[in-house]
């Protein structure tokens, strides 16, 4: 039995298709929780109740919304190119989806392990703008146009500072594999050793630009609604629309994962005597949308003006300069090695 | 036939159909959407030779980047493709001759080819072996071929400083806004609190 799923061809594929539908519905699932999680936390800074009918304190409210999504009729506008209008939630989605294939939960607990995984997942999120730019474009409106022109702008610029970031903990690690650089935050100094204390700046820098990578609020300038109703989503209803939501709220997930993973650790333990595990990743993505969810709630939307200011005339100097930082700390070992984990056998 | 394999012919097929289509393609934006295809099938070819990192980078430069910006001038631009064809068959002529001309030269240069003992070896082991081909790159890039590589560097930014002169004109009628000036304003200097009693007004 085990030798039909290592050795022949179908085998192979059958145990892929098995792992990708284990880490897929779990995700899916937890997904519409979140979901249900993130409208009680904006209702409870705004003092409503939110979601409270659809089941016991309304948690199966996303289900209820999934299922109104998919009977409903989907809609063309006149003029809209049809194939490419259809494509755009789909990549929206698959481009979110397929990222997780290398984020792993616990120890080895992973679809892929290549080793050049961190640079996998920014080639991936740098494909999401297709979705926005294709779905704005092909609405044939202008709306959803202007919207999709702003989007791609935004997600250029912040994209640059995000990938400096990433490229200390690149050099601090000495690799681009997830596991490996989780390994290097396993010190001895327990909490103390991940990289949230040695790259202190940078955590700040790349949860806001995760924030205007995802296009989340405050930086939600392609679907203001204010101003461009919802940008490049006007058009669309039923499960397209579904589509974008469901890609839109994967992509805020695997921020969470991105910041757990490199800032806080992933599966190490924070109480020294705890055992290491998949619960305190799954506690740390957690605590990482909690965040993202109390910006959502608290922050008024930025200027666009004022967007590209932050992205291209602060945060890029300061995450180039950090990167130069970092460079030279880990090249003379200071700070005991704080810097080039590599370097000490992290 | 093994996955590889299977994965090759796939990928193969899609990069030509991209690369097809992207000539073919009536409307300027579907041709850049076949181009982006391409581009992701040929990543996808260097992960199958084992360049992950070549392949990586070419996603992120060229698809997530400058193909982003190539469907935003396309998406932007007005132009009449009508008009543009009208003089297809006048040109015509002239474009088969420097096609055919060009065929006929790649057939010469690869009929000539000689094929080295050692050459398939050599493309084979790409990196020393216990070395990621990312630290094996960069220890070509910026210790073998460091002098080529900062001259490299200095190429693009004599372009980037080009492309900014070009574009770059102060204008003076227009309001500038210093942010700076902006968050450092005190309430104190900048509005002033009234008791307007009712039915008097200020």
């Amino acid at each position: 039995m085990i030798e039909f799923f290592t050795t022949t061809n179908l085998g192979i594929f059958l145990l892929t298709v098995g792992q990708v539908l284990l880490l897929v519905i779990p995700l899916l699932v937890a997904l519409a929780f979140l979901m249900y999680a993130d409208r009680k936390i904006w209702a409870a800074v705004q003092l409503r109740r939110g979601p409270n009918v659809v089941g016991t304190f309304g948690l199966l409210q996303s289900f209820a919304d999934f299922l109104k999504y998919i009977v409903k009729e989907v809609v063309f506008p006149a003029g809209a190119d049809k194939a490419v209008y259809l494509l755009a939630p789909m990549v929206s989605l698959v481009m979110a989806l397929i990222a997780w294939a290398v984020i792993p939960f616990n120890d080895g607990w992973v679809l892929s392990d290549i080793n050049v995984a961190i640079l996998y997942v920014f080639a991936v999120s740098s494909l999401e703008v297709y979705g926005v730019i294709m779905g704005g474009w092909a609405s044939n409106s202008k709306y959803p146009f202007l919207g999709s022109l702003r989007s791609a702008a935004q997600m250029i610029s912040y994209e640059v500072s995000l990938g400096l970031i990433i490229i200390g903990i690149i050099i601090s690690t000495g690799s681009m594999n997830f596991g490996d650089i989780v390994a290097a935050q396993d010190g001895a100094y327990g909490i103390f050793s991940w990289y949230w204390l040695p790259h202190f700046p940078m955590l700040f820098l790349f949860f806001i630009s995760a924030l205007a990578e995802t296009n989340r609020p405050p930086f939600d300038l392609p679907e203001a609604e204010s101003e461009l109703v919802a940008g490049y989503q006007v058009e669309y209803s039923s499960t397209p629309f579904l589509l974008f939501m469901i890609g839109e709220l994967v992509a805020v997930v695997l921020m969470c994962a991105l910041v757990s993973l490199l800032f806080f650790g992933g599966w190490l333990s924070p109480i020294p005597g705890l055992p290491d595990g998949i619960l305190w990743m799954i506690l740390k993505m957690g605590a990482a949308f909690f965040m993202f969810s109390m910006v959502k709630a608290l922050v008024p939307r930025y200027r666009y003006d004022q967007l590209m200011r932050i992205g291209w005339k602060v945060f890029l100097p300061m995450s180039l300069v950090w990167v130069v930082l970092v460079a030279f700390l880990a090249k003379f070992e200071l700070f005991g090695g704080a810097y080039a984990r590599w370097a000490i056998g992290g | 036939m093994s996955m590889v394999a299977l994965a090759f012919y796939l990928f193969a097929l899609s990069a030509i159909t991209g690369g097809l289509f992207t000539v073919v393609s009536r409307n300027p934006v579907h041709s850049v959407l076949w181009l982006i295809l391409a581009f992701l099938s040929s990543a996808g070819l260097f992960v199958l030779l084992g360049a992950e990192f070549v392949a990586m980078l070419l996603i992120i430069v060229y698809v997530g980047a400058v193909a982003v910006l190539f469907l935003f001038v396309v998406m932007m631009l007005d132009i009449d493709f009508a008009e543009l064809k009208a003089g297809m068959a006048q040109y015509m002529p002239l474009a088969l001759l420097i096609g055919v001309i060009l065929l006929m030269q790649f057939g010469m240069a690869i009929g000539v080819w000689q094929v080295s003992d050692v050459a398939e070896a050599q493309r084979a082991a790409v990196a020393p072996e216990g070395v990621q081909n990312t630290a094996a790159l960069g220890l070509i890039i910026y210790d073998q071929y460091f002098l080529l590589f900062q001259l490299a560097g200095l190429i693009l930014l004599v372009a980037m400083i080009g492309a900014i002169v070009l574009t770059m004109r102060h204008r003076r009628d227009v309001k500038r806004q210093n942010v700076l000036h902006q968050m450092w304003r005190d309430p104190k200097d900048a509005m002033e609190l009234k008791d307007v009693k009712p039915g008097q007004g200020v």
